[in-house]
């Protein structure tokens, strides 16, 4: 212990605890980069502050400088953890302060536990490193923690590794791992963006229970404001490693004092407010989608299978189990569902990237189920894809004007080089950057691009898989505007597949819910959103942090 | 597991047969008669045509592979001149230079070259890993630079250049070691080792060179993973980090590397036993390619195959004892 630790913190303005984390003008400097510039708060025992900010706001960076685990990483300015400097602290000092004081839940749950070893031991060796417990004490207290955490027939579980857990249950076992040390706060990075919204709800509250019992501090770190809001007291919203607001969540919410602030809220997509006028304005009434000569896609029992496991236990496992769906001609149509529903393998098969095992697909009246790959070129025109990874779907060693002017070459369009350019202006590109690579542009310069691409042959429909969901909000704000533009002036129908239900209200005039393969609720947005009768349905949108609860409608 | 091994074991002898033909194929079209060979130097016509016979030359080159199948299976009779050998059942054929089955000609030389094979393998591997782990852990320091310059210089020496110094300088100069003969390990362990340094030596130091990149660069990667970081950030210190949590995942691919490597050590283990004068399967090989002995050249590639083959059949075995994630099928 350094002398300095013993002495008593005098939080500003607080008389009844002593913050039990508390930083003063926290620096993380990177060479010349400054990720985080001078941040200052104090959190108290059994409080929860949310760090809210965009990607690259410098909220990771600050996380990880709590536990001073930056390596390569210039830190500065003070971190008191229960009254001990981390950034001062010994190594041995800072060994026990890891885990014991203040621990850790990281964004990515899978990869966050060594794969080679089973869950309950790797708990079993941090409780072992900090109490020196014997390994049969240690290995009962692993399953003691799985147990609290939910993690069901924690003793057999326990013996599993972390690749037969499923994403919600490993960072269960990472909060259990945190838990069986008892700190005093908990660092909880992004613990719930990997997961699904039901997922995501049920370890919410398994960190608000735990912080009751134990009057551990919780500093939630996410780019979600609706995570924020229904876990945090207090709210600090960072944008390019300064702070920009600090304040509980109520006047931070409701009366934001920074314009960025305001901005970011207003980017929010709102799970139970109207679509905006803009994607309403144009009309096609999609009640008249009901007629069967209009439907420019229909499917009907459509089927897809994956075989999977070793030659005599063989399984056959749907992915796609009997869906139908139609889509008018300039209709949206969005699809929602949670990891594994099978969404993405219905895009894919409505592009015949995947070939159906069942089931029929029409396209504007022709069924296009089984057609040769030959003959079914000239029908891509009117049948293009969006990609969830703007990044990935494009090559990198191609400039991004001639990945949007490719598919027009292919088409025989004798100036497909102009027309990019045009098509990089209409998606708001500048069209002087057509030889520019795709890294030299942002995320959502990128999904631009990947747009214009799928645009340049003039289709008709246009399937987009999760086209918003790495991107920031404000971000997505602008990509969902430019769809909804694109929509009304080209009489472009949308089949819009997302795991984000705000966002798929916002832009779709019908949805459909996927569950286990299968469409669990078809219907007009609104009546879906407003009044659901499925149960899973209910449950799904339960489930989604509420936003607007806090915030008054504008 | 089970569909795993019968797999593999199809496929092994897959893999064999078509080796076999392969070779047996380039031995048709050679240039040179076997029976010109077999016969001697004053040969008539008449004895040639007897000869070749005997041999078993005069059919059609697919009932040759033929018999030659048969006798891998069920074993087969050979007869020069007068009295008839028999050549009991994996029988990869009879080498009438030597008078003897190729099989009894294997056998015989098998120990040497296992003991220098195994040996060397096991040699490089501790070496190697010892140097790509250090490497790694030491990084930017003057171990690592001292390392890696000794790694490069590995890498790139031959072996005949290897064997060569460590002959004069231990052997010519220092004189603490005796020019290599091969002593059987049953007979004196002792004295099987002391022979048997140099040679494993010089076949290790470039494969070892070999291991410590693949170390080196899977525990860097390894360390740079996120549960590492899980394991830092709950107060782990760091020798129980890497001890725990990295070395698995930085050995994996030295598994999958050293069965591939098996290769490459026993074409370096032909040079090394001819340089050091040990009665080993390669020396049998490099005489038997001078003399055109072609039963023995079939017979030691065939075996060479089958050694590949197997290793890594235990390197996919291995690799899924290691990664609880590896599914066998």
């Amino acid at each position: 212990m350094t002398p300095v630790s013993e002495a008593p913190m005098t939080p500003v303005g607080e008389a009844a605890t002593a913050p039990v984390l508390s930083v003063r003008d926290l620096r993380v400097r990177f060479g010349d980069r400054e990720a985080v510039g001078g941040v200052s708060f104090d959190l108290e025992p059994g409080r929860a502050l949310g760090v809210v900010g965009e990607s690259g706001s410098g909220k990771s960076s600050l996380a990880l400088a709590l536990s001073r685990l930056h390596t390569g990483a210039d830190v500065t300015g003070e971190v008191r953890v229960d009254g001990t400097d981390v950034l001062a602290a010994s190594d041995a000092e800072l060994r026990r302060l890891r885990g014991g004081r203040i621990a850790m839940v990281f964004q990515d749950p899978l990869s966050s536990l060594d794969p080679y070893l089973r869950v309950g031991d790797q708990i079993a060796e941090v409780y072992r490193v900090h109490t020196g417990a014997t390994r049969r004490a240690a290995a009962a207290k692993a399953v003691e923690v799985l147990d609290r955490v939910g993690i069901p027939d924690a003793s057999r579980r326990a013996r599993a590794h972390p690749h037969e857990f499923s994403g919600g249950m490993v960072q269960r076992a990472l909060i259990a791992m945190a838990l069986a040390l008892e700190p005093r706060v908990l660092v909880a990075d992004e613990p719930t963006t990997a997961l699904d919204v039901t997922v995501q709800a049920r370890l919410l509250t398994l960190l608000d229970e735990l912080r009751e019992e134990t009057g551990m501090a919780l500093l939630l770190v996410s780019h979600d404001f609706g995570v924020v809001a229904e876990t945090a007291d207090d709210i600090l919203v960072m944008r390019a490693g300064k702070t920009v607001e600090h304040g509980p969540v109520e006047t931070v919410l409701r009366t934001p004092s920074a314009a960025y602030t305001r901005e970011l809220l207003e980017a929010v997509p709102r799970l139970d407010t109207p679509r905006p006028a803009v994607v309403t304005s144009r009309t096609p009434p999609p009640e008249q989608a009901d007629s069967p000569q209009e439907s420019l896609l229909r499917i009907s029992g459509l089927r897809r299978e994956f075989r999977l496991g070793p030659p005599l236990r063989r399984r056959v496992v749907p992915a796609v189990d009997g869906v139908s769906l139609e889509v008018a001609p300039g209709e949206v149509l969005g699809v929602v569902g949670e990891s594994g529903s099978g969404k993405t393998t219905l895009a894919r098969l409505i592009v015949r990237l995947l070939a159906p095992s069942a089931g029929t697909i029409e396209f504007a009246g022709r069924d296009v189920t089984r057609l040769p790959a030959r003959e079914l070129r000239p029908l891509r025109r009117d049948l293009q894809m969006v990609f969830q990874d703007p990044l990935a779907s494009l090559n990198p060693r191609r400039t991004v004007g001639d990945s949007i002017a490719d598919p027009l070459r292919v088409l025989g369009e004798p100036d497909a080089e102009r027309r990019a350019r045009d098509l990089m202006d209409r998606v708001g590109l500048d069209p002087d950057r057509y030889g520019a690579y795709p890294h030299e542009f942002s995320g959502g310069q990128r999904q631009r691009v990947g747009i214009a691409r799928a645009l340049a042959p003039d289709p008709r429909l246009l399937v987009c898989d999760e086209p918003v969901t790495s991107l920031d909000v404000s971000t997505q704000a602008q990509i969902l505007a430019l769809l909804a533009e694109l929509r009304a002036e080209r009489d472009l129908a949308l089949l819009f597949v997302s795991h984000d239900l705000a966002v798929v209200r916002q832009v779709s005039d019908r949805v459909a819910v996927m569950r286990a393969g299968r469409v669990v609720t078809l219907g007009d947005v609104d009546t879906v959103y407003d009044q659901p009768e499925d149960p899973y349905t209910r449950a799904l949108l339960a489930a989604v942090p509420k936003l607007a609860a806090l915030t008054p409608a504008t | 597991m089970i569909w795993f091994l019968v797999r593999r074991l199809l496929a092994t002898v897959a893999v064999l047969l078509v080796m076999s033909a392969i070779v047996y194929g380039l031995f048709y079209l050679m240039p040179g008669d076997p029976a010109v060979l077999a016969c001697g130097k004053r040969c008539g016509p008449d004895q040639l045509v007897v000869t070749r016979h005997k041999l078993g030359l005069d059919q059609a080159v697919y009932l040759q592979y033929w018999h030659f199948l048969q006798g891998v299976v069920v074993g087969r009779d050979y007869s020069s001149g007068p009295d008839v050998n028999h050549c009991a059942a994996p029988c990869l054929g009879y080498s009438f230079q030597s008078d003897q089955p190729v099989t009894n000609l294997l056998l015989d030389r098998l120990p040497v070259s296992a003991s220098l094979t195994l040996g060397a393998l096991v040699l490089a591997l501790v070496l190697g890993v010892g140097a790509g782990l250090l490497s790694a852990l030491r990084r930017g320091t003057f171990v690592e630079r001292l390392l890696t310059g000794v790694t490069l210089l590995g890498f790139s020496t031959p072996v005949f250049l290897i064997g060569l110094i460590l002959l004069l300088v231990f052997c010519a100069w220092l004189k603490v070691l005796p020019f290599p003969s091969y002593v059987p390990l049953t007979e004196n362990p002792a004295e099987w080792a002391r022979n048997l340094v140099l040679p494993w030596c010089a076949l290790a130091l470039i494969e070892a060179a070999l291991f410590a990149r693949v170390a080196r660069a899977g525990t860097l990667e390894t360390l740079a993973e996120d549960h590492i970081r899980t394991f830092r950030a709950y107060g782990v210190p760091e020798r129980q980090v890497v001890r725990r949590h990295a070395l698995r995942g930085a050995l994996a691919p030295v598994a999958t590397i050293t069965a591939v490597e098996l290769a490459t050590i026993i074409v370096s283990a032909m040079l090394t036993e001819s340089m050091f004068g040990l009665p080993g399967i390669g020396k049998l090989a490099v005489e038997a390619s001078t003399s055109v002995d072609l039963p023995v050249i079939t017979g030691v590639t065939l075996l060479a195959g089958t050694a590949v083959v197997l290793a890594n059949a235990v390197a996919d075995l291995l690799h899924a004892a290691i990664d609880p994630r590896v599914k066998l099928a």
